[in-house]
């Protein structure tokens, strides 16, 4: 029981957590230990486990291995409502909120107090409502629609949701993310006073600035494995950025002799009135240009500005010297530039068709005569490409919906290398994908550019962008903040540089 | 071909050959060639909605105002050909697919530049269209002895032991197979409604494809417009009242998913016979026409369920998905 106010018992407390997904291991025999009144900061690149453990910890995915102690016992957590009722709560990037909702009704969805027959008790939710909202400091009216608010306010909202849970273990999940600089430091306020009440905190952020200023305690996970923690106050940016990044770089990547040709692709003074400015880089023929930084930073959207799903507000696209008018991404992919984008479910495969359909949507004008597909040409356009891609499928008109996200993003990639383009640019490529067919686009992805394909990759992991890039920009909030060149660079310059702390050699 | 087996095409025939033999079984005659021929004709007219609604539906949208369309331009044909007795059966036929094309035009010009959801747009148009017809007729109706024989025998006209009309519902049966499966456009039916975002990522211009669904859909019902009204000979405001569900409805037994982007020309043009038989059987069984509309419904229901089951999630299991 919790009878004494020490904080050197913690108020829950992950031993030996390992959680395994199809072909990928996400946790790895993880500890965490979080201290009523502190703040924990979560370290880790993306991919190193983080919203797993979040998952784990709200009871929406279950440890195959290991233990959740809170005060003591151990406990299980098999739906979302049992993490609740235990006082764990998240506060996640993108909270699910209800626009058309007020935020009384928003705060309290789900356990609103009820009344007389069962009914809600408007009256009760709306003064209970306004103390939480209080309580932070937040001087919203409870009847306010939630949709008229801005994203700080709503984030607030989310704030207040989750302590309308008597919550002793609040975790925020890049909370800053979508934040000005204002509502930043209302933010910080705000967990001063949760600290203040007692509630342990689980603090995730990519922001050296930030853990350093809130936290207490850190913990750093790498690739699933736990392999730092302490106290804030031993240690120094320097030392979490090594223990973040520093990997043996096990993983194994194609070995290229990078010797890229002339200019393919100039890209001048590209700007957006809201997502991105002043960007202007060049590719070369043959060359894996990397373009790395958190997420949010801009990178996908200057890519979908480049490939016409979005207009730029400023800028000229020069293929081969020649000013490109890109107006749709039909305009970009006539010029033989294609994009293959993060999110396979909403933008890559359509599920619904089979593969070799899938493949040669693009390619259609090739694969007709007099305005009429011909099935056996399709067939062979989609052998040859999904062939070079180690592509696991019984057949080829089978539905790409049937298939695993690594086949699918195959399907995808050969889409677009069935189309023989100058410019091949690919966003996150092996983002959520198995190891193998990690290792089958990056051996792909270098046999390109090594018969002169141009490649822009877009990649928020390290090793990948340390293993495939001639070159690498770095982005930050929107703006281009550096370009590197692959030899020397370290993975604690391409950190330092992303987030925005100026160590001594950024 | 064994995947045809497996396939709800393959479900749905042997639905309706089923269907056909029971029917069969209690009253001799029914599946004897001449008569199935007979109902294929009847059908014919619900086969050609069915396949524009199908490339509609393929989108990821509806056309409910098929039907108003269809009576808008049979009536506009009835009018004009009671006016001017001598114009010839195919300027007609021009005319009202002309229209229909309009019509669908003005439905997908909605849906492709002011973003309206379609099935808000063309409940609208379903009923403007339908009191066009007032406004144009008046309220009257064009009666039998005001169309000229030219005009009504058309569809009837035997050409091969068949009547043009089932000939006409070959034709476009024909092209949409062609159509549909062979060519870019028929493609990006699929893709637009199979994965909209996907499409767009691929260079398909979803607005504008949606359009020419609604232009083909609508061009038609135009036609249908002329062929329902010569066939039964009377044009009156009300005409194929409440048909468009009819036309939904063939397309879901058939197979269309109304989510868009899965569905065949074969499944649509099954769905359709499937209707026009227990359409056709129900009345010589004698069985009222409340529990017709029962048993069409259930139908509906019973194909529905049967397509959603059929839905297979991810495999996630290497050695099943070599096997899969």
């Amino acid at each position: 029981m919790k009878d004494t106010e020490t904080t050197a018992t913690p108020v829950l407390r992950l031993s030996g957590v390992t959680k395994t997904f199809p072909g990928v291991t996400a946790l790895s025999q993880v500890e965490l230990a979080l201290y009523p009144g502190q703040v924990t900061a979560l370290i880790g690149e993306n991919g190193a486990g983080k919203s797993t453990l979040v998952k784990i910890l709200t009871g929406i995915y279950q440890p195959d291995e290991g233990q959740i102690v809170v005060d003591g016992d151990p406990v299980r957590f098999p739906s979302a409502t049992a993490a609740t009722e235990a006082g764990i709560t998240a506060i996640h990037q993108e909270t699910v909120l209800f626009d058309e909702l007020s935020v009384a009704e928003n705060i309290f969805l789900g356990h609103a107090p009820r009344g007389r027959f069962g009914l809600i008790d408007w009256a009760r939710m709306r003064e209970d409502a306004a103390a939480i909202l209080d309580r932070i400091g937040a001087r919203i009216d409870p009847r306010t629609l939630l949709g008229d608010l801005g994203i700080g306010s709503k984030h607030l909202v989310a704030i207040a949701r989750a302590l309308s849970v008597d919550a002793r273990v609040v975790i925020m999940d890049e909370p800053t993310a979508s934040l000005s600089q204002a509502e930043i430091e209302e933010l910080y306020d705000l967990v001063e006073r949760l600290k203040g009440e007692g509630k342990a905190i689980l603090f995730i952020s990519h922001k050296f600035d930030e853990v350093f200023r809130i936290a207490d305690r850190y913990t750093v996970f790498r690739d699933g494995e736990m392999v730092d923690a302490g106290m804030i106050a031993d240690t120094t940016e320097d030392k979490l950025v090594e223990k973040m990044v520093g990997r043996s770089m096990d993983a194994i990547f194609p070995t290229r002799e990078h010797k890229p040709g002339d200019e393919v692709l100039r890209v001048e003074d590209f700007a957006h009135p809201t997502e991105f400015d002043g960007i202007s880089f060049t590719l070369r023929r043959g060359e894996i240009l990397g373009l790395y930084g958190l997420v949010g930073a801009g990178r996908s959207e200057v890519m979908q500005a480049l490939f016409g799903v979005t207009r730029p507000s400023r800028g000229q696209v020069r293929l081969n010297g020649e000013t490109l008018r890109i107006r749709a991404p039909a305009d970009a992919i006539a010029n033989g530039i294609v994009y293959v984008p993060e999110d396979r479910g909403k933008q890559g495969a359509i599920g619904a068709m089979p593969i070799f359909q899938n493949v040669t949507l693009p390619s259609l004008g090739t694969t007709s005569k007099a305005g009429f597909v011909r099935m056996a040409e399709e067939f062979a356009l989609a052998r040859k490409y999904t062939e070079r891609l180690d592509l696991r499928a019984s057949a080829l008109d089978q539905n790409v919906g049937n298939l695993s996200g690594g086949n699918q993003q195959k399907v995808v990639i050969a889409k677009w290398l069935a189309t023989q383009p100058a410019v091949i640019i690919l966003d996150e490529p092996t983002k959520g994908i198995d190891v193998g067919s990690k290792a089958a686009v990056h051996e792909f992805m270098a046999e390109l550019a090594a018969k002169g394909l141009s490649v822009i990759m877009v990649s928020s992991e390290i090793p990948e962008i340390l293993g495939m890039s001639d070159r690498v920009i770095v982005m930050r909030d929107g703006l281009m903040v550096s370009e590197h060149d692959r030899d020397g660079l370290t993975p604690e310059t391409l950190v330092r540089a992303a987030a925005g702390y100026e160590g001594e050699a950024a | 071909m064994t995947g045809f087996l497996k396939s709800r095409e393959a479900i749905l025939l042997g639905a309706l050959i089923a269907l056909i033999l029971v029917v069969e079984m209690r009253f001799s005659g029914f599946a004897a060639p001449g008569n199935l021929a007979d109902v294929f004709n009847d059908t014919s007219i619900l086969i050609i909605l069915a396949l524009g609604q199908t490339l509609v539906i393929l989108t990821r949208c509806i056309d409910l105002s098929q039907a108003s369309n269809l009576a808008l331009t049979g009536m506009v044909t009835a009018m004009l050909n009671a006016s001017m007795p001598g114009l010839p059966v195919v300027v007609l036929l021009a005319i009202a697919m002309g229209l229909g094309l309009v019509m669908g035009a003005f439905n997908g010009i909605l849906v492709w530049k002011l973003e309206i959801p379609p099935i808000v747009v063309t409940l609208g148009t379903l009923t403007i269209y339908r009191g066009i017809i007032f406004v144009v007729s008046g309220g009257e109706w064009v009666n039998s002895h005001e169309m000229s024989a030219a005009y009504k025998a058309f569809p009837r006209a035997e050409f091969l032991s068949l009547p043009v009309m089932s000939w006409i519902c070959l034709a476009v049966i024909a092209a949409f197979a062609i159509g549909v499966n062979r060519t870019a456009l028929g493609r990006a039916f699929y893709a637009a409604g199979g994965n909209p975002g996907a499409a767009v990522y691929t260079g398909i211009d979803v607005g504008k494809t949606r359009f020419w669904a609604f232009v083909i859909a609508g061009g038609l019902a135009g036609l249908c417009g002329y062929l329902w009204v010569s066939r039964y000979a009377v044009a009156y405001t009300d005409v194929a009242g409440g048909f468009e569900l009819d036309i939904v409805a063939a397309c879901v037994v058939g197979g269309i998913a109304i989510m868009g982007g899965s569905g065949t020309v074969l499944g649509a043009v099954l769905g359709a016979l499937f209707l026009g038989t227990i359409k056709n059987a129900l009345p010589v069984a004698g069985i009222s026409p409340f529990w017709q509309m029962a048993i069409s419904g259930a139908a509906i229901i019973i194909a529905v369920a049967f397509n959603t089951r059929r839905e297979t999630g991810r495999v996630i299991l290497k050695s099943a998905e070599a096997k899969a």
